[in-house]
């Protein structure tokens, strides 16, 4: 009803505020995962060179290559194996920044917010001074005479899997943060009046109502685990691989552009299908609301 | 009173423990960079064997550290002004009209947040060998703006939402147009969101390394860059001082930031 008394004017005014950021996310992403669908169809000839000819070869050999198959169930495992270890690090300390009485809570959540500010990479690197064979808990184990030879830890899965909580335990905490902080403090108050220990009040009122908040944190740890290379790169061996690092010797190493593209948009789907289910029962806006905090 | 029991008793003590634990996980290892940035050994990693500053002096003279420096400089500093700008515009349009397709113009906002860096590095590469142009400096500040929209548009509607439409409506009838109402009214309220996403835009772009990885002309690194390919030779202490450096860099400028925006927020109201 309002609509009909608009000028035209008023109508265009929103879209053209929104042209530029369209333009520019149409050309730099929706247009470049077109032309990644068109290349996953051609014909790889030598390093750098394909043809353009339409070809369903790349997309068999992704389902037939068990070799691909093997990094892509990896990946899964690596990346649930990640988002479940941040929930249960992250969930008992987002419940005590919420809960606490502590006079400055402000210092508790800049620190959480401080390792954003941080360099991944540095971040990243600052493990290999933990658990290398110079790394603090070698040395110290050896001083203390409890072991002969450093424990190989670098270089492991652990160390991966190490590496990827370290960054993405942040983004898990403040997610289930926000749920708790959310919840009405006065249920708590009514289920200990109506006879619920402390224990029974958390099971049946704190955990239910913040269920959101961590079901949002477990996606994003999932989505951002899947998605990198960097962190095997720094910390695992050659067979602690990921997708991400499969993805990026295909096209930077062996310049195979329509294989790697097949590969991109396997990840891509992967994880649209992972954000799609959890949509479908949680809606997206929390995702947003826990990455704007 | 004497209800609230979630937050005392043994239950209550092991959380606290637990937490604290939990902050410590977050932030030793990046103590321990520190640290060791001031180890006189010619080793990256432990014992310590004096202290020394010699690694921050090595680092002054490594001409590709600094090379990085500049470049990653660089790109930051064009990329936050010009996704600033957009991100604004686009948060005005999300808060302040209604629209049909809403729903759709969001999601395609926050996408980049959610797409996979790796696909995201991919589709540039593809697009601009599709068109057939060269890997310049451009490639890097385009991808470092479509990476980084989201939070600013995230961060300045969280602001815009909270600014009460009143005082636009009141500069407007009081016959100020539209761009004056902006820039009288809208501008300097939402200022404490605006220095705050410049930062983030910041430290996003410069902190980047998974996409950058993809773009990057080739020969030129940017700072993540140029510390992976450090990484690659040898951890030395040369790395550990670089790091804290950084850490210097990235963690004071927001608080800095995040001082101004308070004052910025006091003196607008």
């Amino acid at each position: 009803m309002n609509a009909s008394i608009l000028s035209a004017a008023d109508r265009r005014r929103p879209w053209l505020l929104l042209a530029p950021s369209l333009i520019t996310l149409f050309v730099l992403m929706i247009l470049p995962i077109g032309i990644m669908t068109i290349f996953s169809f051609y014909e790889f000839v030598t390093a750098g060179v394909e043809k353009e000819v339409f070809t369903t070869q790349n997309w068999r050999d992704f389902l037939t290559d068990p070799f691909y198959h093997m990094f892509l169930w990896k990946t899964i495992r690596v990346s649930a194996i990640t988002a479940i270890l941040c929930a249960l690090l992250g969930y008992p300390a987002a419940y005590c920044i919420a809960m606490t009485t502590y006079r400055h809570k402000w210092v508790l959540l800049l620190l959480l917010i401080v390792p954003f500010w941080i360099s991944f990479t540095i971040r990243t690197f600052s493990w290999i001074h933990i658990l290398g064979e110079q790394g603090a808990i070698n040395v110290t184990l050896l001083k203390l005479g409890l072991i002969s030879e450093p424990l190989p830890m670098l270089y492991t899965e652990g160390a991966v899997i190490m590496g990827m909580i370290h960054f993405l335990l942040p983004y898990m905490i403040l997610n289930v943060y926000v749920a708790i902080e959310g919840i009405d403090r006065n249920l708590i108050s009514a289920a200990r009046t109506l006879g619920c220990t402390a224990g029974q009040a958390f099971y049946e009122v704190v955990l239910p109502l913040s269920l959101p908040g961590l079901m949002a944190g477990l996606l994003l740890c999932f989505v951002l685990a899947a998605g990198s290379y960097v962190t095997p790169q720094i910390l695992g061996s050659t067979r602690d691989a990921l997708f991400g690092n499969i993805i990026f010797d295909t096209i930077m190493g062996e310049l195979n552009w329509p294989m790697g593209s097949t590969l991109s948009l396997v990840l891509l789907i992967l994880l649209g299908a992972v954000a799609a289910v959890y949509s479908r029962y949680m809606g997206l806006s929390r995702v947003f609301k826990g990455l704007g905090g | 009173m004497s209800l609230d029991t979630s937050t005392s008793g043994f239950g209550w003590r092991a959380v606290q423990v637990f937490t604290v634990l939990v902050y410590i996980f977050m932030f030793a290892p990046i103590v321990v960079v520190i640290v060791l940035s001031f180890n006189a050994s010619q080793f990256g990693g432990f014992p310590m064997t004096g202290f020394s500053l010699h690694w921050y002096a090595k680092l002054m003279q490594n001409e590709s550290v600094l090379r990085a420096f500049q470049t990653s400089l660089w790109v930051a500093v064009v990329t936050s002004v010009v996704c600033s700008v957009l991100g604004i515009l686009a948060a005005l349009a999300l808060v302040r009209y209604e629209f049909p397709g809403k729903e759709w113009v969001n999601t395609i906002l926050i996408a980049p947040a959610l797409v996979p860096e790796t696909v995201l590095g991919v589709g540039l590469l593809l697009l601009i060998r599709f068109a057939h142009q060269p890997r310049t400096l451009w490639l890097l500040v385009l991808g470092h703006i479509m990476l980084a929209l989201p939070y600013v548009v995230l961060v300045v509607q969280a602001r815009l939402i909270g600014v009460k439409r009143v005082y636009e409506e009141a500069a407007r009838s009081l016959g100020a147009n539209r761009f004056q109402t902006f820039r009288e009214i809208t501008l300097p309220l939402i200022m404490p969101a605006i220095v705050a996403s410049v930062l983030l835009v910041f430290t996003i772009s410069f902190d980047n390394i998974t996409a950058s990885m993809f773009w990057r002309p080739s020969g030129v690194e940017t700072m993540p860059t140029e510390i992976l390919s450090m990484l690659k030779i040898s951890i030395s202490p040369e790395i550990n001082a670089l790091g804290t450096l950084m850490i210097v860099v990235t963690v004071g400028l927001p608080l800095l930031g995040g001082g101004l925006a308070r004052y910025l927020a006091r003196s607008a109201r």
